[in-house]
């Protein structure tokens, strides 16, 4: 019996090794281990053992199951193992075909970097608000200081609806109508489109756009204006940027500047394209006139703020090295793509 | 405004500073520097020559052969001027040296033209002799010049010495940009004063001498200013036994330097002093002035005038003419008359200096449609104190360079004068604006480099006319920074109360609108706001059409920029176009901006502005890709009703039986389809192209950000399929109003699986399919529950002539 146990497991071990499909090792699992199977048989055998020796049998015939089980599991596991290695080694694709993609759209340069003076803003605590297009001249000139016939009307060529009614020249009227709701401090930030009666040009489109800034509390400093606008230009253009603030005249501002920024393009060496001057021109601001803070109702001994206005296209321009302003509204979707 | 760096140093004697220096701290005081030009950039190894001798060149007729003395040695040229004669000076460019142009006065290299010793016609010439061309300049503005050939320099120049220098070329022009409230700064002598501030050098203006002789002008002239309101001062002086001549050498220099073409003595005095002092001048022959007299007085309706250019002007009755006893001679402030311009055989003038009303100039400019360097000074306000420092000074180098006798006196229309202003000095205030520790004291001395006066009794500043500008607190906060220096000023942030940043709801939707659009493969684009009323017969709308009343520009930029658009498919409809055009495929485009809808014409009050989300595409894509574009955002922002889409939609522009409004929860929030294909054609889009517009106002109210958690599904669904057979006319849209009025709680939801017409379904008729999901959210459905809501639902269909398919 044991003899025949030995020659049983020997057989079985011999078949799993010779075996090179699964399907013929679960022949072998059937054929040995199965309920007709052999070591099924010597079980059933058993009753022409003597009972003293029944025990030994059939330990024997158990570690003769352990051994064929574990070498067919573990043949299994390698057969498994190498048909899946296979059939990796089969699906082998090239990665380099084209991608398949939900073509999604691309947003227009001048959103892009309003976007990003938002978001340098609104994380200063201004709030993002509008104002009309079509505008009262009240508004658009006479509140900000500038009344009917001075000449700073010159300067804007404005488009006029009627006597009393413009498009307006400029974002700032935006900031009259937040100041006379009356709520204070302020701080927002006016995007929107103005519009002026420029020829088409490369430089010049009589629509284009504006972000107006305004901060009304009490204690603003000009040094509060300028820390605000240095932070404005290094979030925008990097962290290496310097401004230079220079006077100017504004008749809503008083005193006003202009501020320059440090050439991106050459870092303030000058290169063609800050002309040889290592500085550009990004935008104008000034301390809110006492004369405006009065017509909106705000009383300048108690409060004073800062504003400043921003050309978005210009921005847009320089950030993005865009050569002619009309590619913005031509919307040629090869142009739009590159954003 | 163009002035030479010499003429600021005339009055500024103790300024050394390089051109870019003085750029730099001009440009940080707050008199910003354009640019400069170095009038000797390409002037090199030029000095004085002697010709000693001149002999013709053995080979060449047109040429001649000098010695010339040029101070360390003589040297031969040879040159082809014929101007030049034995015991000329003359400027001459060494071996090695450089000019500016050719002698035939074309345009200038940037470079300038290297000058090397050579032959010509086998005679050796070591140099050049220059004209005024090869020098860089014109004879037209440096009349002293020859009108062809070698510039002559005076006899008792030295050979050897620098010529550049003698000519005055050694010079920089500074073009400055003045602002509007530095009327001022218009002239070299404010921006002397503004150049001496900004280097703390002492300023010294010109001194203005008393002039005349013992006669008194009141006996040979009579003014009346009618309106001094238009006319807030009139100096008149006189001059006789003119003797016109050109000017002298220096002031031609400083008048080219300026862009101004030197003429003779008086017209050249009166262009100086304009440039020097800012105030405008005029000279009137005296004896064509009628009854010797000057009036002052506005020009009658209608009332036509030849000014000194010959042109013929049309007048009305608030243009300010200056006028004699019969006739206009002058438009006030803008240019004289042809009739009583000053001419080479005047004897007898009249200079006039005056203040003229900067508004009404402004506004005559515009109506005459002249507009001078004159009446470019009086519209921005000039101080009328300077008038009459104006004219004497004029009267001054008319005897300094003896071009007549002037008359002793002046006559002087002046009822109100102008007088000082005094701002309050407030130190502190000023600090705290700025954000500051500048003592009175800086400040205080600051101000006196600027004319600014303190009263200590009564603590004010006292203002001199000509700074019209400066009037509160806030303007001598400006003077204080800009010479503390803005750069000094420190840097801060607002302090203070907190507040939230944000966006405002309705950017907040447009935001989303943008996002979707673009993830559904929509660019950006951006079209005018303005538009040609004639777009409106490209989109075929009816001439009744409410869209056809719009808000007109008075002042457009012509006819294709001049009404506000009310609606936005021109500007999508004409980028698709453009896009078709350049062969771009499979374009999609959407833009958000507004249009313009006027509440009543004409307009009284603003016009309702409504932003519109327009979105458009042509190529791959149909009706029903636009229209999940739009659901897509409805879901994005919170609007979870199912919208209904009424195919009545009444758009011209559309494809009739493609195109349909928009309705959410009963209101109309836009519209969408397909371009109507003669639209297509009117825009040259080869292609069929859809649209989509949302009217954001209408739809903004069904949006929301709040979100709710209604849970996930316990219990199992039951699904049921039922297949149809449609009279043709009838929409799915009908069906699926029957499946959700019928389906009571337990519908979940529906969809369409299949569409059909053709072979096997009788005509007229078309096969639907739908598969329906029940639920409930409390327990597993039964087989009647089921069963009892789709009988209800199918009576609701068997009501529109709908049949379940076999």
């Amino acid at each position: 019996m044991k003899d025949q146990l030995e020659k049983i497991k020997q057989e079985a071990l011999k078949q799993i090794e010779a075996s090179d499909a699964l399907e013929r090792l679960n022949d072998i699992k059937v054929a040995y281990l199965g309920k007709k199977g052999e070591l099924t048989s010597v079980l059933k055998s058993m009753k022409d053992v003597t009972p003293e020796d029944r025990p030994k049998i059939g330990q024997m015939v158990n570690e003769a199951r352990e051994v064929i089980e574990g070498k067919l599991d573990a043949a299994m596991t390698a057969l498994m193992k190498k048909a899946r290695e296979e059939q990796l080694k089969k699906e082998v694709i090239d990665v380099t075909l084209p991608a398949k993609r939900n073509r999604v759209g691309h947003t227009h340069p001048n959103t892009i970097a309003l976007e990003e003076v938002e978001r340098i803003f609104v994380g200063m605590g201004y709030e993002v608000i509008e104002g009309p297009e079509v505008e009262y001249d009240h508004y658009n000139f006479e509140k900000l200081n500038i009344p009917k016939n001075h000449p700073a009307r010159d300067e804007q060529d404005t488009f006029y609806i009627s006597d009393s009614i413009v498009l307006r020249s400029q974002t700032s009227p935006v900031q009259v109508r937040a100041m006379e709701e009356g709520k204070l401090p302020i701080r927002m930030l006016a995007p929107g489109r103005v519009f002026r009666s420029d020829e088409v040009d490369a430089t010049h489109s009589p629509s284009f756009h504006q972000v107006e800034g305004l901060v009304i509390d009490k204690n603003i400093t000009f040094a509060d204006l300028k820390g605000t606008l240095a932070e404005f230009a290094r979030e925008l253009f990097g962290p290496e940027t310097k401004v230079k603030f220079r006077p100017h005249h504004f008749p809503f501002t008083e005193p006003s500047a202009e501020m320059d920024v440090t050439c991106f393009k050459c870092g303030g060496k000058g290169c063609r394209f800050c002309k040889g001057s290592g500085w550009i021109e990004i935008l104008g601001c000034g301390m809110v006139h006492p004369n405006v803070l009065a017509m909106s109702g705000i009383d300048s001994n108690e409060y004073s703020g800062f504003a400043f206005g921003v050309g978005l296209e210009r921005i847009a321009l320089l950030k993005y090295e865009i050569d002619d302003m009309r590619l913005l509204y031509e919307n040629d979707i090869r142009f739009l793509k590159q954003f | 405004m163009n002035t030479p760096l010499s003429w600021v140093k005339a009055y500024v004697p103790d300024l050394e500073v390089t051109p870019q220096d003085y750029t730099d701290a001009m440009t940080l005081t707050g008199t910003k520097v354009e640019g400069y030009e170095c009038l000797d950039k390409n002037l090199e190894k030029i000095v004085v020559g002697h010709i000693l001798s001149i002999e013709r060149h053995p080979d060449a007729d047109k040429l001649i052969v000098c010695q010339v003395n040029v101070g360390s040695e003589t040297v031969q040229i040879v040159t082809g001027a014929s101007n030049v004669k034995t015991g000329d000076m003359v400027p001459v460019v060494l071996d090695g040296g450089k000019v500016a142009g050719g002698h035939d006065g074309g345009p200038l290299p940037e470079d300038g033209i290297k000058i090397k010793k050579g032959k010509l016609r086998g005679i050796e010439s070591c140099g050049m002799m220059c004209s005024i061309e090869e020098l860089g300049f014109t004879n037209e503005m440096y009349p002293d010049a020859p009108e062809s050939g070698i510039y002559i320099l005076p006899q008792d120049s030295v050979p050897g010495t620098d010529a550049v220098e003698l000519l005055g070329l050694h010079d920089s022009v500074f073009e400055y940009e003045v602002t509007s409230n530095r009327v001022d700064c218009y002239s070299v002598i404010g921006i002397a004063r503004e150049a001496a501030a900004t280097f703390n050098k002492t300023f010294v203006p010109p001194v203005v001498t008393a002039t005349g002789n013992s006669e008194d002008v009141h006996n040979y002239l009579k003014v009346t200013v009618e309106d001094s309101r238009l006319c807030s001062r009139y100096c008149a002086r006189m001059v006789k036994n003119i003797k016109i001549a050109p000017s002298p050498v220096w002031m031609q220099r400083r008048l080219a330097a300026c862009g101004i073409r030197p003429i003779n003595n008086i017209v050249d005095i009166t262009n100086y002093v304009m440039e020097e002092f800012g105030q405008p001048m005029h000279a009137f022959d005296y004896e064509q002035l009628a009854g010797h007299e000057i009036v002052v007085r506005c020009a009658e309706d209608g009332e036509t005038f030849q000014t000194l250019d010959g042109q013929e002007r049309k007048l009305d009755s608030t243009v300010l003419m200056i006028r004699d006893g019969e006739k206009a001679v002058g438009i006030a402030g803008i240019m004289g008359g042809e009739n009583s311009k000053i001419t080479d055989d005047v004897q007898t003038m009249v200079f006039e200096s005056a203040c003229f009303d900067g508004t009404n100039i402004r506004l005559s400019s515009k109506k005459v449609g002249l507009r001078t360097d004159a009446s470019g000074k009086f519209e921005k306000g000039l101080d009328p104190n300077n008038a009459k420092a104006a004219i004497d000074r004029a009267c001054q180098l008319i005897e300094e360079l003896g071009a007549g006798e002037v008359v002793g006196g002046m006559i002087d229309i002046y009822p109100e004068k102008r007088e000082e202003k005094r701002v309050a000095f407030e130190p502190e205030r000023m600090n705290r604006l700025l954000g500051t520790d500048i003592t009175a004291e800086t400040m205080l001395g600051y101000y006196k480099r600027l004319e600014l006066e303190y009263d200590e009794k009564t603590g004010e500043i006292i203002v001199p006319t000509f700074r019209q500008d400066l009037e509160c607190m806030a303007d001598l906060a400006e003077e204080t920074a800009r010479f503390y220096g803005y750069d000094k000023i420190p840097v801060s942030l607002p302090t203070g109360e907190s507040t939230t940043g944000k966006l405002s709801y309705k950017l907040r939707v447009e935001e989303l609108a943008r996002e979707v659009a673009e993830f559904c493969g929509f660019s950006q684009g951006m079209t005018y706001s303005f538009e040609s009323p004639k777009v409106f017969d490209r989109l075929l709308l009816p001439q009744d059409s409410p869209l056809r009343v719009t808000v007109n520009i008075l002042n457009p930029l012509g006819e294709d920029f001049s009404v506000m658009r009310t609606i936005p498919l021109h500007g999508m409809l004409n980028s698709l176009s453009t896009n078709y055009n350049r062969r771009n495929k499979n374009v999609r485009l959407y833009e958000l901006a507004n249009i313009y809808l006027p509440k009543s014409l004409p307009l009284t009050e603003l016009p309702d502005e409504r932003m519109q989300f327009t979105l458009g595409f042509y190529g791959d894509g149909d009706f029903f890709d636009m229209k999940g574009v739009v659901e897509e955002f409805f879901e994005k922002t919170g609007m979870n009703l199912k919208p209904h889409y009424d195919p009545k939609a009444g758009k011209t522009f559309l494809h009739p039986g493609r195109q349909a409004d928009i309705i959410y929860d009963g209101v109309n929030v836009g519209y969408l389809g397909e371009v109507h294909p003669e639209v297509a054609d009117n825009y040259k889009i080869g292609d069929r192209a859809y649209v989509a517009v949302i009217d954001m106002p209408s739809m903004i109210p069904f949006t929301s950000f709040d979100r709710k958690y209604t849970g996930i599904a316990k219990y199992p669904a039951v699904t049921r399929d039922i297949s149809m057979v449609v009279p043709k006319n009838i929409l799915v849209g009908q069906i699926e109003e029957v499946i959700e009025q019928r389906g009571g709680k337990i519908l979940e939801s529906y969809e369409l699986f299949d569409i059909y017409e053709g072979a096997q379904i009788l005509s007229g008729f078309k096969s639907v399919a739908y598969s329906i999901t029940f639920r409930a959210a409390d327990h597993t459905l039964e087989e009647q529950e089921v069963s009892g809501v789709m009988k209800k639902i199918l009576n609701g269909l068997q009501a529109l002539g709908i049949e379940l398919r076999a």
